[in-house]
């Protein structure tokens, strides 16, 4: 189980890394839309710092999305999905660890990124390291989440769209807590109650999503 | 979906049955819609705008009560992969979305002259408009593939995904705070809204409650007869 896990884990890295574009891909999507920002709404100090956590979240949140398709897609169209569905372990635990490798290499680089693009959006320091921690408890709910949407469109026409529907309305808990836990340090109030709220979110979505993933899975490969 | 052999037994109860209850479903409503809206108490404070609230709380109860019996069709279709159930679940979701629509407009014509905004980003109206788009993704979903079993099963699948929403939207006004009120028709210590206004919202919640159950009886019965057709067509 363990052996399988890491080998799903160090293969879909592998794939990752040496495709390469795709997670910069990501990385730029996320750097140049929240750059927007200033234009769209004016490089005012205070309304940027206002809005700097909320624009850092949403723009992760769709960046995250825009490269949920990497997950399952290319193993669905050339059959090694199905290998894997018949591998001796869970189909929950192989899941789950392409939800990680998927985590490793696309939200990692956004959390890298989040603080410097922080610096730019006038955030105040109090909030970097909320929002770095807050990010890396919140973006794994948003890769498992996404996994069992784009598990479920596979094979669907205009998959990429539909699949935006599915799952926005499920990323709303984490995005409100993500973002009220970073607000909260700005102004100076406690954030432990947001954080441990994103913490069981992700401990319920890491036990609950896999198994609908693989269900999601088995019935679109029948 | 080469096979299809319609329900005899539910289709004959079905058509013996939907006279009756759309004649009961229009005597209740109307006996409602009049006691609600011309001999019920005008509210001390709301005046005449109180009436709203006999509309909205039934369409709001019946968005929840049409998803929990969406989430228990897809059960049942998953798990027993009965056809009739895949037809159930697709017969309930725009009717969830209608009422679940009607209680959001609804809500935001009485907030004008209540809260002073149509809209306020309160914890319930938001699940509220969360469940909306579940409904809308569950539609867009189900009909989204070239094979219909295959819509069927990942349609159930996110069905069930959603539910965590439910006790969401329920306990949304005691967890949070905020301008919403809280229960106030079923809870400890019965219900905190004088018997002028309990009758008629009662009467107005059955009625909307019977509106549903024939509709999905219609509706279901128009599933099975296109279900009955593809596979006609599908035949020759």
């Amino acid at each position: 189980m363990i052996a399988v896990f890491l080998t799903v884990l160090g293969r879909d890295i592998r794939l990752a890394v040496r495709q390469g574009t795709d997670s910069l891909m990501v990385v730029a999507f996320f750097v140049v839309t929240v750059v927007l920002f200033p234009f769209g709404v004016g490089p005012e100090s205070a309304v940027l710092e206002r809005i700097s956590a909320g624009v850092l979240w949403v723009t992760a949140l769709l960046a995250s999305m825009l490269s949920l398709d990497r997950l399952f897609q290319q193993d669905y169209e050339d059959g090694s999905l199905d290998h894997l569905t018949r591998a001796p372990a869970p189909l929950a635990g192989i899941v789950a660890a392409k939800v990680a490798a998927h985590w490793l290499t696309t939200a990692l680089p956004l959390i890298a990124a989040a603080p410097l693009l922080a610096i730019l959006l006038h955030m105040r320091p109090e909030g970097f390291a909320v929002l770095v921690v807050a990010m890396v408890l919140g973006t794994p709910t948003l890769s498992l989440i996404g996994a069992v949407g784009a598990a479920l469109v596979l094979g669907a026409r205009r998959g990429g769209v539909l699949v935006a529907l599915l799952i926005l309305p499920l990323y709303v808990p984490v995005l409100i807590f993500g973002v009220s836990a970073v607000d909260a340090a700005v102004m100076g109030f406690a954030y432990t109650a947001q954080i441990k709220i994103l913490a069981a979110l992700l401990m319920a979505s890491l036990v609950l999503c896999p198994l609908a993933t693989s269900l999601a899975l088995r019935q679109a490969l029948e | 979906m080469l096979t299809f052999s319609p329900p005899a037994r539910f289709l004959a109860f079905t058509r013996r049955l939907l006279p009756w209850l759309g004649a009961l479903t229009g005597l209740v409503l109307l006996v409602g819609l009049v006691w609600s809206l011309a001999y019920s108490p005008p509210d001390y404070q709301q005046k005449d705008s109180v009436r709203i609230m006999y509309v909205h709380v039934p369409s709001a109860y019946l968005g929840l009560f049409a998803y929990m019996v969406m989430a228990a069709a897809s059960a049942v279709a998953l798990i027993w992969k009965k056809p009739l159930a895949d037809i159930t679940a697709r017969a309930t979701a725009p009717l969830g979305a209608a009422f679940t629509f009607l209680c959001l407009a609804t809500g935001s014509l009485w907030g004008k002259p209540m809260w002073g905004t149509w809209w306020v980003w309160d914890a319930r109206l938001t699940s509220m408009l969360v469940l909306l788009f579940l409904y809308l993704g569950y539609m867009a979903l189900a009909n989204a593939f070239d094979d219909r079993t295959r819509g069927d099963r990942a349609a159930a699948v996110l069905c069930l995904v959603g539910v965590v929403n439910i006790p969401i939207i329920k306990f949304s006004v005691d967890w949070w705070n905020t301008l919403h009120q809280p229960a106030s028709v079923i809870k400890p210590g019965g219900p905190a809204v004088d018997p002028s206004i309990l009758g008629p919202l009662l009467t107005m919640i059955l009625g909307f409650q019977l509106l549903f159950i024939t509709l999905v009886l219609i509706r279901m019965q128009s599933g099975i007869a296109a279900a009955q057709i593809r596979a006609l067509s599908q035949r020759t």
